[in-house]
C-alpha cells in the first residue's frame, strides 16, 4: 500500500510506467465464495448502520429532552412530567456504584492476574482460579445479583445494609451493590492485566533477576509499571461493564427512586443505604417500567450512552498505539500542564 | 555426541536447595586428550598488579532436562582481567555464564553438578538474590526497563542493604549514585542533561551502557556479559569494549562473544568450548596465535563456527 502510493506519488520518473496491481475481481471465485464475500460485506455495513442509528436516534430523542435543570433535581414522586424532578440522584448513584466497585476489583484483578502470570503454582490451584473467573466471565448478571442479595442478607453482613426492627437483614445497599459490581468487572480487570503481563518479554523479567531482585519487586517495579495502560483499559472496560448492568441494580440496590440513606452519619449512611442508577432510571422511567415517562428515560439513556461512549474512545486511545515512549512524553506533557496550572 | 553413563549424580536445582554435593564421571567422553587445567594459570598482558580469584568452577556440568549442555568445565574468574568465553553456537557458553548467578533456574529442569564458588562459599549456599547482587549480568539484547533512565539505574540501587529496603525517590545520595554509575558505563557525558527521559528512547548502544550502568549499580563483585555487542553497531561496540577494559580494575569480567576479534581485543584469558566441553583455556595471545589444540586452531581458522 505504501509502496503503491509512493510510487505513484511524485517522486515517479517521468515518463515511466508505473505498475500497480489490479485489484483482485471476485468474479473468478466460486459461487459461495462470492456470496459468502458480499454477505460478510453487508452485515458489516448493517452493523455500522445499526450503531449509528442508536448513536443518532439518541441523539435527537435525548438531547430535544435534555435540560441542564435535569442533572441538578432529584426525582419526586409525581404523575406531572413538570413536577417529577431531574436524575441527580441515578447520576450519583452510578458514579458511587462505578467508584466503588472499581476500587474493590481493580487492585483485586491485577492481584490475581499478577498471580495468574508470574507465579501459578500450586498449578491446580492456578487452573482452579483460571476456570473461576471464566465462570464469573460468563454468568449473567442477574445470577450473581441473586447471589449477592442471598449473601448480603445474612444477619452478620447487616452493617452493610439496614435492618428491620425483628432484626431481618434487608441486604440491599450501595455496599453490596458494589461488592457484586466489583465481582461483574473483575474477569474484565484480570483479562486486560494478564494480556499485558504476557505481553512483558522473558528478557525483562531475567534483566531485574539479574539485578538480584525477587519475583515480587519486579513485578511491582518493573511489570506492573509497564502495563499500566493494560490496567487502565481493563478498569475503563469494567467501568463501562458496571455503569451499563441494570440486573444488579434492581436486585441489589433497591431502586428506590431516591439515594436513601440510612441513620445519620453522611456518607456511610448514604453507603449503606438504597438508590438508583442511570440504567434502572431508564428502565423504571420507560414504557416498560411504572413511571412511565419516555422523555425522561430518553434523556437518562442519553447521558447514559455518552459516557458509555466516552469510556470507550478512553479504551481505544489506552490500547493503541504501541509506541509506549511517545505516550508517556506526552503523559508528561500532560502532567507538567497540570501542575503549572495548579501552581497557578 | 555419545550418550553418557552412568550419567553423573544431579541436583535438580529449583527442587530442592540442599547444598550440591556430587561426583562428575571421571571419563567416557574421551574429548579432551589433555585436559586443560585453567584453574593454574599466569598473569597476562593486560592484567594488573591486584588479580584476585573471585570465582571458580570446579568441574561443572549443566543439564537442561535430559541434555547435557555443559561437560565438566573447570576455570577461574579473576578480578583484574577479562575472561572470554568463545566457541560456536550451541557450545553451552551461555548457558555457563548463566549458571554463575544461578540465572539457569528461572529455566524449567536446569540442574548443575560440581562446584562453583563465589570468593570460596559454593553459590547454592548463598541467597540467591543477593548472589545476583554480588554477580551481575548484562544481556545480549539490550533490555532498560519501560522507565526513565534514572529509574533504571535508582531501582538497581535501591533495596541494597545499605540504602534500606524502600526505593527512595531522587535523595541527593541516590542521584549521585546513579550518576556515578552512569559515570563508570560512560553515558553520563551524553545523557546527564536529562535523566528523566524514557530509557527506550535511547539509542542502541546507549541502552547497552544503560544495562551495563545498571548492572554496575549495585556494585557488583563479577560483572557477566551475554554478547554485549552482537546486537549494536561498530562504533557502539567499540565504546563498550573500551568500557569492558577499563572495568578490569573493579570488577572480574567474564564476557561471552562470538566475536573472535573482540575476544582478543578485551579478554585476558580465553577459553574455547566446543559441545559443552572446555577444548582450551590459555592467554588471548596463546589462544590466537599458539593454539596447542586441532579445534581451537579449526575454529580460530574458520573452518568451523
Amino acid at each position: 500500500m505504501a509502496a503503491e502510493q509512493s510510487s505513484g506519488g511524485a517522486l515517479a520518473p517521468v515518463g515511466l510506467a508505473v505498475a500497480r496491481p489490479r485489484r483482485q475481481s471476485t468474479s473468478s471465485w466460486p459461487l459461495v465464495d462470492r456470496v459468502s464475500y458480499w454477505l460478510c460485506w453487508a452485515t458489516g455495513i448493517a452493523l455500522c448502520a445499526i450503531a449509528l442509528g442508536i448513536v443518532l436516534y439518541m441523539l435527537i430523542k435525548g438531547i430535544s429532552y435534555l435540560q441542564p435543570s435535569l442533572f441538578v433535581h432529584s426525582p419526586s414522586p409525581s404523575v406531572r412530567q413538570s413536577e417529577a424532578g431531574g436524575f441527580l440522584d441515578p447520576i450519583v448513584g452510578t458514579f458511587i456504584l462505578t467508584v466503588l466497585g472499581i476500587a474493590i476489583a481493580a487492585p483485586a484483578g491485577v492481584a490475581i492476574a499478577a498471580w495468574l502470570s508470574e507465579y501459578a503454582r500450586p498449578r491446580a490451584l492456578a487452573r482452579a482460579v483460571e476456570s473461576a473467573i471464566e465462570m464469573i466471565a460468563g454468568v449473567p448478571s442477574v445470577v450473581l445479583a441473586i447471589f449477592g442479595l442471598l449473601v448480603f442478607s445474612q444477619g452478620f453482613l447487616g452493617f452493610l445494609s439496614q435492618r428491620a426492627a425483628n432484626g431481618a437483614v434487608y441486604g440491599r445497599s450501595f455496599f453490596g451493590a458494589s461488592i457484586v459490581m466489583a465481582v461483574l468487572a473483575l474477569p474484565l480487570i484480570v483479562g486486560a492485566t494478564r494480556e499485558g503481563l504476557a505481553q512483558v518479554p522473558d528478557h525483562m523479567r531475567e534483566a531485574a533477576y539479574a539485578l538480584g531482585k525477587t519475583r515480587a519487586s519486579c513485578i511491582r517495579h518493573v511489570l506492573l509499571p509497564a502495563i499500566r495502560p493494560n490496567i487502565a483499559s481493563g478498569v475503563v472496560l469494567g467501568m463501562g461493564r458496571i455503569i451499563g448492568d441494570t440486573a444488579i441494580v434492581t436486585i441489589i440496590l433497591g431502586v428506590t427512586l431516591r439515594n436513601e440513606a440510612v441513620g445519620s452519619v453522611p456518607i456511610l449512611g448514604t453507603l449503606r443505604g438504597t438508590g438508583s442508577t442511570l440504567t434502572s432510571y431508564v428502565y423504571t422511567n420507560s414504557p416498560a417500567g411504572e413511571g412511565n415517562a419516555p422523555q425522561k428515560a430518553y434523556a437518562a439513556a442519553f447521558v447514559l450512552l455518552m459516557i458509555v461512549l466516552l469510556l470507550n474512545a478512553l479504551v481505544t486511545r489506552l490500547t493503541s498505539g504501541e509506541d509506549r515512549p511517545e505516550r508517556w512524553r506526552r503523559m508528561a506533557k500532560l502532567s507538567a500542564l497540570v501542575r503549572t496550572a495548579w501552581n497557578r | 555426541m555419545e550418550p553418557l553413563s552412568p550419567p553423573p549424580p544431579v541436583r535438580k536445582i529449583a527442587v530442592d536447595r540442599d547444598p550440591f554435593v556430587a561426583t562428575p564421571p571421571a571419563s567416557g567422553n574421551g574429548a579432551v586428550a589433555t585436559p586443560p587445567n585453567p584453574l593454574q594459570t599466569t598473569r597476562t598482558r593486560h592484567a594488573l598488579a591486584d588479580v584476585r580469584e573471585r570465582m571458580r568452577l570446579e568441574s561443572v556440568w549443566l543439564a537442561y532436562g535430559e541434555k547435557w549442555v555443559v561437560r565438566d568445565v573447570s576455570l577461574p574468574v579473576r578480578r583484574g582481567e577479562v575472561l572470554a568465553l568463545i566457541g560456536a553456537s550451541g557450545s553451552g557458553k551461555t548457558t555457563l555464564l548463566r549458571s554463575l548467578n544461578r540465572l539457569t533456574e528461572v529455566t524449567a529442569g536446569a540442574a548443575r553438578a560440581g562446584r562453583i564458588t563465589l570468593d570460596g562459599e559454593e553459590i547454592h549456599e548463598l541467597e540467591v538474590n543477593d548472589l545476583r547482587r554480588r554477580v551481575s549480568m548484562v544481556f545480549q539484547q539490550p533490555n532498560p526497563f519501560p522507565m526513565s533512565i534514572f529509574d533504571n539505574v535508582a531501582y538497581a540501587l535501591a533495596e541494597r542493604p545499605a540504602h534500606g529496603r524502600r526505593r527512595r525517590r531522587r535523595t541527593p545520595e541516590l542521584e549521585q549514585a546513579a550518576a556515578d554509575a552512569l559515570r563508570r558505563a560512560g553515558l553520563y557525558d551524553e545523557v546527564g542533561d536529562d535523566l528523566g527521559r524514557p530509557a527506550l528512547r535511547l539509542s542502541g548502544g546507549q541502552q547497552q551502557r544503560l544495562c551495563i550502568a545498571r548492572a554496575l549499580a549495585a556494585e557488583p563483585e563479577v560483572l557477566l556479559l551475554d554478547e554485549p555487542c552482537s546486537a549494536l553497531d561498530p562504533i557502539s561496540t567499540a565504546t563498550i569494549e573500551q568500557l569492558i577494559v577499563g572495568l578490569r580494575e573493579s570488577v572480574a569480567v567474564v564476557i561471552v562473544t562470538h566475536n573472535l576479534q573482540q575476544a582478543l581485543r578485551v579478554a585476558d584469558h580465553v577459553a574455547f568450548m566446543h559441545l559443552g566441553e572446555l577444548v582450551e583455556y590459555g592467554t588471548s595471545e596463546q589462544i590466537f596465535e599458539r593454539p596447542t589444540m586441532q579445534r581451537t586452531r579449526d575454529y580460530i581458522g574458520g573452518v568451523f563456527g
